[in-house]
């Protein structure tokens, strides 16, 4: 049965800068980069071409030594530039830079009934090869999803709540089609239900509404109301034990057109965002695209730093960088390396803040008042003292205060016991913006992840 | 130069301290992870609690200087310059003597343990001052505040590791260690001036107590004009000189509850566990003491300046919300058991919080408990 669920918890965080909805076709980035780094749980990256090889979309670029048959694939065709090392041989980026018209290898096509009766083991062997399992993600843990496990559900968030997030119906235009097939793929990994998860408060987009056997499930609230972590919680938590998968409505897409055109599609629809960028907007792209094209002539400002993702999650990358594999969205905002004259006391109005304390009156301007947020840590690391608040933020039945200090304290059964299984770093990344100690909430819970993992 | 390898590395932190408080740090999110951060950080947090003390400070001043000129017969207007400046006399040298005192050791363990100078100092060095005799010597403020600091949350950590709320800590020393300077008639600072005829030095819960064990009727009309409701509630008693008054400590909460810095939850169980415990005193009705209407409990002694901002320190009260209910509500009920029971101690706020203090753990260890079994109900492995 299909549910509405309506949570309250959680904070929006407003910024300027929101991608138009138009795609512009003023920028072709030529270079493209695969990051092994993206990949969490990846590790032993093992190199399948070289510096020189010609590829094709589709060609096998990389694999882990742990799961080798999964093919992290070219996303374009083209020479292989550089494969960039750093310290210990670290594999850091394979870059790649395109042909002007993309050659894909091509792989076994089906009609839309063909694929109905495919098996799994078909279906797993052309996904395992044609690049596109990477996109699929195991809870707990948050990792490339195993192929020998049955997963005992499925979930896919059709909205992102993220702040300036890319509206996921839009840059999915034109792929209806891909996105049902996509479906009835994922039917034959799993004997329990498929969820697609929808926002309460916006109208389904038909590329979502038109499909039949599976749950159409409905959210509103603030964020992280789109997290799918956040939704598994309410609709059919992770216990112990369980593996549930988890991809984004892009990999559906992906997954169908590679069995109804037989090709590893990797060209995406990007949103660039954020106060810094003069037009903020949509662009088409590949995935793993190189940003300067984007930027160029595109900024209000110099000093300024660039998010491969968002701002609560993403990761800063340099000018000459590389979107990640999973980053739909390039965010520009101010950097923030200023010092302020008792910064600390001083009355701030223009500033968000999730709390009320002395001068802090942002939540004097309402909901709809836009942000300019720069990097400033706006104070240090403190050890622990306020409560009360990550439980605000986190709409869930967790305790995230004490999941964290059962993580500090290497704590594998309480741990478990606080739902670790159930969360992610996302889940908890507005803890780490609300909290008053400046903590990094979202690498401790890898590490709690990996402890788990691990131990 | 205060760098790691530079000359007066040692002094890291003082220096980083200094450097901080004229300037918020021009440091920037990492590489991962959340590249936007709240405008928060725990010194604003800190000091909207100091701010939010301010009115029983001031508050506490004038009364220091009224209570003295009741007492010796002189002028009897409560906000006068005259008032004010007796006031600060006697009050700012004890805030000054905290201050110094926890400071030191606040630098001094910041030094050995290479952490950052925590600003929860900021707070527990203006409680100390408001929960003190006004005629206290300022030896015993230092010694209190520097056994506070240490005893109550040095050696189990520093900041954020204390069980017990510090600056009821300090209070409580003082109390066990100097008994003599912390209660009968210390409430009022003569300054060597003779006192007028009937002058006492009692407290409204020294005569309730007094009243009641000698069986010599009602505690209200013992009480008197002096120790009417309304002058409890304004706070022109003598007393501790920040704690007097509850209606400064209602604008405290105030300010605190605005700011969503101090739980209100914690505030209003407290006030509601005190005005259960009284009524159902009222009901057993054995003595004078228990005979007391219950809503005087909420106007006499530190009840109401101890809900507000003893009872809320975060570190020391319980952690989960529904643990912060069943905290202060215990607190309020063992403040007036304290009171009306136990005749060694006239005022029971401060043994109830330390008290309550030690069980917040435990309460919390229930209620994360609870958390824990729904989420292993539902697991089948």
């Amino acid at each position: 049965m299909s549910k509405i669920i309506k949570l309250k918890k959680g904070f929006d965080i407003n910024l300027a800068g929101k991608a138009e909805k138009k795609i512009s076709s003023s920028a072709h980035p030529d270079t493209f980069a695969i990051k092994p780094s993206d990949f969490i749980g990846m590790k032993r990256p093992k190199l399948l071409v070289n510096e020189g090889d010609n590829v094709k979309a589709g060609t096998p670029i990389l694999t882990d030594k742990m799961q080798e048959n999964v093919m992290y694939c070219s996303p374009v065709s083209g020479e292989i530039v550089e494969v960039k090392r750093g310290a210990k041989r670290k594999l850091l980026e394979i870059k790649i830079l395109a042909d002007k018209t993309i050659e894909f290898e091509s792989f076994k096509t089906y009609s839309l009934s063909d694929i109905n009766g495919l098996s799994r083991a078909d279906a797993q062997a052309q996904m395992l090869k044609g690049g596109v399992w990477p996109n699929i993600i195991q809870r707990p843990y948050g990792i490339v999803a195993n192929e020998s496990d049955t997963p005992k559900a499925i979930h896919i968030s059709t909205f992102d709540t993220h702040p300036l997030a890319a509206n996921l119906a839009f840059t999915l235009q034109g792929a209806e089609e891909a996105f049902k097939s996509g479906i009835s793929i994922l039917k034959k990994f799993t004997d329990g239900k498929i969820h697609l998860n929808h926002d309460l408060n916006a109208e389904v987009a038909s590329v979502f509404s038109n499909i039949d056997g599976v749950e159409h499930n409905k959210f509103s609230g603030p964020h992280p109301a789109g997290n799918v972590g956040v939704q598994i919680h309410h609709l059919d938590p992770i216990n112990k034990g369980d593996i549930v998968w988890t991809l984004t409505p892009y990999a559906v897409a992906q997954i169908g057109k590679l069995f109804l055109q037989g090709k590893y599609d990797a060209s995406r629809i990007i949103a660039v965002a954020g106060s810094e960028v003069k037009a903020p907007q949509y662009y088409k792209t590949y995935v793993g695209s190189a940003i300067n094209k984007f930027v160029e002539n595109n900024l209000n400002s110099d000093h300024v730093r660039f998010i491969s993702g968002n701002v609560l999650t993403g990761e800063r990358i340099e000018k000459d960088g590389y979107l990640g594999f999973y980053s739909n969205m390039l965010t520009v905002i101010p950097e923030g390396d200023h010092a302020d004259f008792l910064g600390w006391i001083m009355p701030k109005k223009n500033v968000l803040s999730y709390h009320r304390a002395w001068g802090l009156f942002s939540f004097l301007n309402g909901k709809n008042k836009e942000y300019v947020l720069d990097t400033n840590t706006n104070g240090e690391d403190r050890a622990f003292v306020q409560t009360g608040v990550f439980e605000k933020v986190v709409p869930m039945d967790i305790y995230p205060t004490y999941l964290v200090k059962a993580i500090m304290s290497e704590d594998f059964d309480n741990m478990e016991a606080l739902g670790i299984y159930e969360i992610i770093e996302e889940d908890l990344a507005l803890c780490e913006f609300v909290d008053v100690s400046k903590h990094d909430i979202q690498h401790m819970v890898r590490e709690g992840i990996e402890l788990m993992q691990n131990g | 130069m205060f760098e790691k390898g530079g000359k007066f590395e040692k002094l890291h932190y003082l220096f980083e301290a200094n450097e901080t408080f004229l300037f918020s740090p021009a440091s920037t999110t990492k590489n991962k992870g959340v590249q936007i951060k709240d405008a928060i950080d725990l010194k604003r947090m800190m000091m909207t609690v100091v701010i939010a003390m301010i009115p029983c400070l001031i508050f506490g001043i004038f009364n220091v200087g009224y209570q003295h000129n009741i007492a010796t017969g002189g002028a009897t207007t409560f906000l006068s310059l005259d008032n004010f400046l007796f006031g600060a006399r006697w009050v700012l040298p004890i805030v000054l003597a905290s201050y110094v005192a926890g400071g030191l050791i606040e630098v001094v363990f910041a030094i050995i343990r290479k952490h950052p100078i925590n600003e929860g100092f900021l707070v527990t060095g203006m409680l100390i001052p408001l929960i003190v005799p006004p005629t206290i010597p300022l030896w015993q403020v230092a010694l209190a505040t520097v056994f506070g600091v240490m005893v109550g949350k040095e050696i189990f950590g520093g900041t954020g590791m204390n069980v017990l709320n510090v600056a009821m800590t300090a209070r409580a020393f003082l109390y066990f260690a100097y008994p003599s300077q912390i209660s009968g008639a210390v409430w009022t600072q003569l300054a060597d001036a003779t006192p007028v005829d009937g002058y006492t030095g009692a407290t409204a819960l020294s005569i309730a107590y007094d009243t009641s064990t000698a069986g010599s009727g009602s505690v209200v009309s013992a009480l008197g004009d002096f120790f009417s409701l309304n002058n409890m509630f304004m706070g022109f008693i003598p007393g501790s000189i920040g704690e007097t008054s509850t209606l400064m400590a209602l604008l405290g909460a105030l300010i605190l509850v605005l700011t969503g810095v101090g739980s209100w939850k914690i505030i209003v169980s407290v006030f509601g566990g005190a005005f259960i415990m009284g009524a159902i005193f009222n009901a057993v009705g054995l003595n004078g003491f228990m005979d007391l209407p219950a809503h005087y409990h909420l106007v006499m002694g530190g009840l109401a300046f101890g809900a507000v901002f003893m009872a809320t320190d975060p570190v020391s009260a319980a952690q989960t919300e529904t643990g912060k209910w069943i905290y202060g509500l215990l607190i309020g009920m063992f403040t007036v058991l304290i009171r009306v029971v136990n005749p060694a101690y006239p005022e029971g706020i401060m043994l109830a919080v330390l008290f309550m203090n030690v069980f917040a753990p435990l309460i919390d260890y229930y209620v994360v408990q609870a958390n824990k079994k729904r989420r292993l109900a539902r697991a089948t492995v």
